[in-house]
């Protein structure tokens, strides 16, 4: 039997992680059928299809999907899933909220957040925010699997010639009322998905320092990162957040500043490819994990670099 | 109004998580436990609720082995009125929980239930979404903020994008985000009244439920380790190295 992969989208445009669920899905069986759920979602259904490992779309659309309400969401998959053997989504907060319900009415115990797929049934997983690592086989006849986006490069976007098929909404779910959501814009790459990431933590002192890391930020064309202390203290926003209940990131570059480097902070960066602290506490345990550290209060360090850096000739965007 | 509220017992999470040699699972003898951290967020709100004369009643629920009644007896030191514990041993997962604590709904008729978004042992995040799917009830999850209306709740979800509003009609499930709340700590003269509330214990068995297990782990492994790195003397020797040695730049 195929898999069925639920497409993450804002009714226009695939949200990106799409592409990674769509990867994890073909290693899992080469028949991957995708749904999308949505309102006026047409552009996003064709981008969908698209894609040269999806073999088939479903679209279904209805006012009451307009918003992405799990409550809304999960029947309309439930009915769907009769002819898979696999369901999957991104183990981010989209998938992380809509996967269980799925996996509950379906009486499925799902596997969640999977960093590999070893077989149909069998999958690796993290664990206590990192620090062990689970094989996992699950009997059950349907699984429902979330995959963590960042250990599965994103499928190729064009090329694919899928049909499109309509499928059937399923009633509205009256109790929840979506009220509004309040997006925060930004101009610099997504931070799940950014090649450089400059994350500031508790160290940063005040929100307003912040503009030092979104200094190095826009000369790096980088993403702006935090821990939760910072984000705790109302120095940014919680959509910056990494770390074991944030977000899970794998740039080519990490530098940490003012960052300590507790476990749950090390759960969302330390598979980054290169790692630099700058910390003026040399017993930190973010060193332990950094490629390059240096050992520097970071309101002299962070002018210097700014000066090092537009100094250079060039700088890999 | 009444509230329910579920806790786990879990590895506390300042410990440093060593994997068995057996590959068959983390250290857990001889370990530091303590309630999973959102969770306490979840027993705090319900008190913060109840303080604010919109709720009358608080039972805590964990579901475990002898030993987590503990977070059960921490939840009535903060505030709850009164606990339940589900005896259970061997692996749990969270349609299995889902399932005992839906039992529990049932019997109890709460108007809301509350838990953390995610335990920091399994890290799965699904009890709270699974149980509002059997239950057929609305859930809010990732909530950062309460707001309590007269037959609802008004809550702010954070969301990857940033955050959400929803507005929920009660009997509702809501999942508790670290930011809802600042938990408080239970004073000593709490902590000794608490050990006169009422704890009632039930057997899983007696709940006429399957809970095996459909999930096997089949190993348990350290992960790859970091290599460690070298400490620069100064600025320029750090952008020179990720400029010339590990070309990021």
């Amino acid at each position: 039997m195929a898999v069925l992969l639920i497409a993450e989208h804002n009714n226009k445009e695939l949200r990106p992680f799409t592409l990674n669920a769509a990867t994890a899905a073909s290693q899992i069986d080469a028949e991957v059928h995708a749904v999308i759920i949505g309102q006026n979602s047409e552009s996003a259904a064709k981008k969908l299809s698209e894609l040269p490992v999806v073999k088939k779309v479903i679209s279904i659309e209805a006012p009451h999907y307009e918003n992405f309400t799990a409550e809304n969401f999960a029947p309309a998959i439930v009915k769907l899933a009769e002819n898979y053997s696999h369901i999957v989504c991104s183990a981010n907060t989209f998938g992380k909220n809509l996967m269980p319900r799925v996996a509950a009415h379906l009486d499925t115990s799902q596997v969640s957040d999977i960093i590999k797929v070893i077989s149909p049934d069998t999958f690796l997983r993290p664990i206590y925010a990192g620090n062990a690592f689970a094989t996992v086989k699950t009997n059950d006849a349907k699984k429902c699997v979330t995959i963590r986006p960042t250990s599965f490069e994103p499928c190729e976007s064009s090329g694919g010639t899928a049909t499109i098929e309509k499928g059937e909404a399923g009633e509205e779910f009256t109790n929840t009322k979506f009220i509004k959501r309040e997006e925060i814009k930004s101009d610099r790459p997504e931070l799940g998905t950014a090649r450089i990431v400059v994350s500031g933590g508790r160290g940063m002192q005040s929100g307003d320092n912040f503009k030092l890391i979104t200094e190095v930020a826009d000369k790096l064309g980088a993403a702006i990162g935090a821990s939760r202390a910072a984000v705790d203290a109302g120095y940014i926003s919680n959509d910056h957040q990494v770390g074991q209940t944030g977000k899970v990131v794998v740039p080519d570059l990490y530098i940490a500043i003012g960052i300590s480097g507790a476990i749950q902070h090390l759960a969302g960066m330390k598979e980054s490819k290169v790692i630099v602290a700058i910390n003026k506490d040399g017993e930190a345990p973010i060193f332990s994990v950094a490629d390059y550290g240096l050992e520097a209060d970071l309101f002299e360090a962070l002018p210097q670099f700014m000066e090092e850096l537009n100094k250079l000739n060039t700088i890999q965007k | 109004m009444k509230i329910l509220v579920a806790v786990k017992r879990v590895i506390d999470y300042n410990v440093q998580i060593r994997v068995k040699e057996d590959s068959s699972g983390v250290v857990t003898d001889n370990v530091k436990m303590s309630t999973n951290p959102p969770d306490d967020n979840a027993i705090e709100e319900a008190v913060k609720i109840k303080e604010a004369g919109k709720a009358t009643e608080i039972v805590a629920i964990t579901v475990g082995e002898e030993k987590a009644q503990e977070t059960v007896r921490k939840a009535l030191a903060v505030g709850a009125d009164k606990g339940i514990h589900v005896k259970t041993g061997g692996v749990l997962e969270p349609l299995a929980v889902s399932k005992i604590i839906q039992k529990i709904v049932e019997k109890e008729k709460p108007d809301l239930v509350f838990m953390g978004k995610q335990a920091i042992d399994d890290d799965c995040n699904q009890t709270g979404q699974m149980l509002s799917a059997l239950l057929n009830w609305p859930q809010a999850t990732f909530a950062s903020k309460i707001k309590v209306k007269d037959n609802t709740l008004e809550v702010t979800r954070e969301i990857d994008e940033g955050l959400e509003t929803v507005e929920i009609n009660i009997p509702a499930i809501v999942t508790c985000d670290l930011r809802l709340n600042e938990p408080r700590y239970a004073s000593l003269p709490n902590i000794m009244k608490a050990k006169k509330k009422p704890i009632e214990e039930i057997n899983v068995s007696d709940l006429g439920i399957d809970i095996t297990p459909r999930v096997q782990q089949l190993k348990v492994e350290e992960p790859p380790k970091r290599k460690a790195g070298i400490k620069v003397a100064n600025v320029a020797e750090l952008v020179q190295k990720l400029k010339n040695e590990a070309k990021v730049i």
